[in-house]
């Protein structure tokens, strides 16, 4: 069943997809990847609002190194993960150590975002300021350029992103299946109680949120090199960062497949707003995120994906019991 | 075993533990008597390194305990039962018990002592899939206990185990302790049941506004007089 269901997904752009429906897919699971990415740290009882700082990291250090120096993508992002890994551990280290945790992790990582906004912002001359910036074309000449990451089909595109996703899941089974994921839930819930067991409780926490930082910040990249175009507001800042952890909490970040439910989700709110109002009234589906946000945390804390299971289990379980007796 | 010399402790500009000197033998069971926020809980606290002593020597096995981290505290053989039990209340009884025997020297040994902790407490085996915050009290204290005892520790530090819990059901939490005296583990439990506690302990101090008031054999002074008359109401 979840086999044939990845068949028919990697097959059906080869059916003659059209242009904007793949565009969709792509988006969807791109945004269901990094999602996926800020949902293992997430669910664990660390909510970062600072996501948005290493997607942007991801997306601006790759374009900028192959516009500026001339550095092939496949150097580039390694470079881009090493900064990713600095930065995580810069904000990290100091907040685990001194036990910053629930909303004021929340707000630290808020500013972190913000921060990246603004020094993309303000390094206009280098990244093109909040015009954005495109990288230059290695496909003036030919239909796709390996050594650039550049590919004008979309088909390309789909796979590459369709592996990413998947080992994005991947690697969220493993998180899951660890001794790991059961002493980051002990310390979420009992910090000090966690700590006279044994668990290093900084170490722990810094692992999974390196993890979570470097898989968004690989996201970045793919999205830039798929976009061919970046710009501060929608690769870093509050608006994306927020878009995350709605995505994630909509969908249900407590099951594997939540994170990308909600990408589907809020892409397919975002297009029927543009569809719908077009451009006019500035920051209005940030509003829309914001107050859903709120009503999905208070009525449906597990969210859609995370409630059709649970109300799936109990039908079943319900069965069962109706059979046995 | 452990030894804490002169040592003061407290949070921020708040002095708890003024110049604490105790010391627990292999296989004794010693009390920490007193009221309430005489230091009981901090003085556990500053065993297992939670917060900062200010001042003085900890030892245990005469290896300094005063810079080790708080999750390494426990390679010392050193398990703390917190105040409030302090459990895993989203994971299961079983999954709490299986992260007291985190650290990986336990975990070879999990198999075996999660046997041993459900034949200390037969009721944890019938409860081990349901969520550890759904348990009774006494239920949710047991469950404290099995935790630290997974850890195969030489020496547990309880808060206030019966704190909480209705009388019958203190008794059933002394006699736990009562068997574990018996099979050789080493305890220092801070309690405010007075009556109860001395009765399975070895040795007692007397805790009250952060000093060290009295000490001596639990039967000695559960004839003291002054003990009679605050703490025994007699």
């Amino acid at each position: 069943m979840k086999w044939a269901a990845l068949v028919v997904l990697a097959l059906a752009p080869l059916a003659g997809m059209g242009n904007y429906p793949l565009h969709l897919l792509i988006m969807c699971l791109l945004w269901g990847f990094v999602y996926t990415s800020w949902a293992i740290m997430g669910r664990l009882g660390m909510v970062s609002l600072g996501h948005g700082a290493f997607l942007g990291i991801g997306a601006y250090v790759v374009v900028l190194l192959w516009n500026h120096a001339g550095i092939s993508p496949w150097l580039g992002t390694p470079i881009a993960l090493v900064l990713t890994a600095v930065v995580a551990f810069v904000i990290g280290y100091p907040c685990f150590r001194f036990k910053i945790v629930g909303h004021y992790f929340a707000l630290v990582t808020l500013a972190l975002t913000e921060v990246a906004r603004l020094v993309i912002v303000a390094l206009r001359d280098q990244t093109g300021g909040s015009l954005g910036a495109t990288p230059n074309t290695a496909l003036a000449d030919s239909a796709w350029s390996l050594g650039a990451l550049q590919f004008s089909s979309k088909l390309i595109w789909f796979y590459i992103i369709l592996v990413a996703w998947l080992a994005g899941l991947w690697i969220w089974g493993r998180v899951d299946r660890s001794m790991t994921r059961l002493a980051l839930e002990a310390i979420s819930q009992e910090e000090d109680a966690a700590a006279s067991v044994g668990m290093n409780v900084t170490r722990l926490k810094l692992g999974v949120t390196l993890l979570s930082a470097l898989m968004t910040c690989f996201g970045g990249v793919l999205y830039a090199q798929y976009q061919l175009y970046v710009n501060p507001e929608t690769v870093s800042g509050i608006g994306i960062s927020l878009q995350i952890v709605f995505g994630a909490i909509v969908g249900g970040m407590f099951v594997r497949l939540g994170p990308t439910v909600g990408a589907a989700i809020t892409l397919l709110l975002a297009e029927v707003l543009r569809l719908a109002i077009g451009h006019d009234v500035h920051g209005l589906d940030t509003t829309i995120y914001g107050l859903m946000l709120v009503l999905f945390i208070i009525f449906m804390p597990k969210g859609i994906l995370g409630a059709i299971l649970e109300a799936l289990e109990k039908r079943r379980a319900a069965k069962t019991a109706a059979a046995t007796a | 075993m452990l030894k804490l010399s002169n040592v003061s402790a407290g949070y921020g500009s708040f002095q708890a533990l003024f110049d604490t000197s105790l010391e627990v033998n292999a296989g004794e069971t010693v009390a920490v008597i007193g009221p309430n926020g005489a230091g009981k809980t901090t003085l556990l606290r500053v065993i297992s390194r939670l917060i900062d002593a200010s001042a003085g020597e900890m030892t245990m096995e005469a290896r300094s305990l005063n810079t080790v981290p708080s999750h390494e505290v426990i390679a010392y053989g050193i398990a703390h039962v917190p105040e409030n039990r302090r459990l895993f209340p989203r994971l299961s009884v079983e999954d709490n018990l299986r992260m007291g025997a985190y650290v990986p020297s336990a975990r070879a040994n999990f198999a075996e002592r999660l046997e041993r902790v459900y034949a200390l407490f037969p009721r944890m085996k019938e409860r081990r899939k349901q969520l550890a915050g759904t348990l009774s009290g006494g239920e949710q204290q047991m469950c404290a206990i099995g935790r630290a005892l997974m850890s195969g520790p030489k020496l547990l530090l309880l808060d206030e185990p019966s704190a909480g819990l209705a009388p019958v059901v203190v008794q059933a939490i002394f006699e736990v302790v009562r068997k574990m005296s018996a099979e050789g583990y080493t305890v220092l439990i801070v309690e405010q049941n007075v009556q109860q506690v001395l009765k399975v302990a070895d040795r007692a101090y007397l805790l009250e506004t952060g000093r060290i008031k009295l000490s001596g054999r639990a039967d000695e002074l559960r004839e003291n007089d002054a003990i009679k008359k605050s703490y025994l109401g007699l």
